[in-house]
């Protein structure tokens, strides 16, 4: 049993790394880089966490997850905050995220577009193929086409493979 | 029970009952856990009202797009729409959250949403027309998300932090918004004759809301070095859709600005006839049972 005044950071941030997230069960807050700090307030257990989109629905089930999971580990009265800056962008994906996407046959995202510190215009894209050929996470080829720009969650496009014929999603870079 | 499961049961489980799914929708605080006092030297009173105009303009735009789900052509635009709507709820939630803090009276997002009356609402006129057809539909969502950009990604720059940090990750939103319009302008305009005729007629009918999107107002004078002036968005707003009218074959409407009512308009809380209909359908849940949580 770990008690509140000797929590032990290192321990509930294994914890806090291995939660599902719920719209992408295949990864881990971890691996969705959307986990920014586990820190250690006046004994109890303090996790930030980032949101994806401004209107992530799924944050409260995360942080009632993140409660739930170190309440089980013994780590009570965890407090989950957000924090919205610097803002989550899909290239904190780790490289084991891309893999286990791609193994759920989803196209993991590209390199983001370049953001900070330029604050120019944001180029126009007039054209419905993705900025990069996506390759299908089924057959590998490149001849791929969107379909629909949104998905099932903001973070999502479809795609389909004119080689397999299937159709995919795409995690979009943001 | 394995740990999927009771995750599972977990989420139908109303232990701790916050569950408000209609509204307020049971999240904790968007702003929770975020620094939220007021910057030395800016006026706490403007800045409410600037957050609160910013956040009435996605609030209301997002409750019309809703209006919309299961009337979309196909479904891949009901997941786009649905999207699109959710992602503004979200920048509502935060820009009604802040004001709220900044406004320092304890009203929250929801008191702000659901309890106050159609003239305190400072949202612009385009956020409350009712789209006739697709073709108004993409293009006010063209407007919309190009003049909103433009104004986002100045305010990233903003010197009230918490504004830059809601604008940086809403600009990145408003991107792919305006990208999906755009596209969708260009496929009706460079379409057939039909789809042409419909998309230049929607421009026609929105062009006498765009002049108020770019109108110098009080409450941004206010707050030098926190908000944009509306007027600077004007160049690079013109320059987009010269752009896309270009690609899709379509004229800049010469429709002139719809008129204010003694100089006033959705700025200054005054609206179109079309705004107490929306408003009442998105409040009255609320309203029928202030107390109700599920």
């Amino acid at each position: 049993m770990v008690t509140a005044m000797t929590a032990d950071v290192p321990a509930a941030r294994q914890i806090a790394e291995a939660v599902a997230d719920p719209e992408l069960p295949m990864l881990t807050l971890a691996d969705l880089g959307i986990l920014r700090d586990v820190t250690s307030e006046n004994g109890h257990i303090v996790v930030t966490i980032t949101p994806t989109y401004s209107g992530c629905p799924a944050l409260r089930e995360i942080a009632r997850d993140l409660q739930f999971r170190l309440s089980q580990a013994g780590f009570a009265g965890a407090a989950v905050r957000t924090q919205i800056a610097p803002a989550w962008t899909s290239d904190w994906i780790t490289a084991e995220g891309r893999r286990k996407l791609h193994a759920a046959g989803i196209a993991p995202p590209g390199a983001a577009p370049a953001r900070t510190p330029a604050r120019g215009p944001v180029p126009l894209n007039l054209t419905t193929a993705p900025r990069d050929r996506v390759a299908c996470p089924r057959c590998g080829s490149l001849d791929t086409v969107q379909t629909a720009a949104f998905g099932a969650t903001a973070c999502k496009a479809l795609l389909r493979c004119r080689t397999c014929h299937e159709p995919f999603e795409y995690v979009k870079e943001f | 029970m394995t740990d999927d499961e009771f995750t599972a049961y977990r989420a139908l489980a109303d232990e701790t009952g916050d569950h408000r799914w209609a509204f307020g929708t049971g999240f904790t605080d968007p702003l929770e856990g975020i620094g939220t006092s007021v910057p030395d030297g800016v006026s706490a009173a403007a800045l409410a009202a600037y957050c609160l105009m910013l956040g009435d303009d996605a609030l209301i735009y997002s409750h019309r797009l809703q209006q919309w789900m299961t009337r979309l052509p196909e479904l891949e635009e009901e997941t786009a729409i649905a999207n699109i709507a959710l992602d503004l709820l979200g920048q509502a939630r935060m820009l009604l959250a802040r004001g709220g803090r900044a406004e320092g009276a304890g009203r929250g997002e929801d008191q702000l949403a659901f309890f106050r009356p159609e003239h305190e609402f400072r949202n612009v006129r385009l956020a409350e027309h009712a789209d006739a057809d697709f073709a108004q539909l993409a293009g006010r969502l063209l407007i919309f998300s190009t003049w909103r950009l433009a104004l986002f990604t100045r305010l990233q720059d903003s010197a009230d932090p918490v504004l830059a940090a809601i604008a940086a990750k809403g600009a990145k939103e408003l991107a792919y918004h305006r990208d999906y319009a755009a596209q969708w302008v260009v496929r009706l305009g460079d379409g057939t004759e039909l789809s042409r005729t419909r998309m230049q007629a929607a421009l026609v009918t929105l062009w006498p809301l765009v002049d108020e999107l770019f109108r110098t107002d009080a409450v941004a004078g206010d707050l030098p070095g926190v908000a944009a002036d509306p007027a600077g968005l004007r160049a690079e707003f013109d320059s987009v859709l010269a752009a896309v009218l270009a690609a899709a074959t379509l004229d800049r409407p010469g429709t002139a600005p719809m008129a204010q009512v003694a100089g006033k308009s959705g700025r200054d809380g005054v609206h179109t006839e079309a705004f107490g209909y929306v408003l009442a359908e998105l409040q009255s849940v609320a309203r029928a049972d202030p107390d109700a949580t599920w």
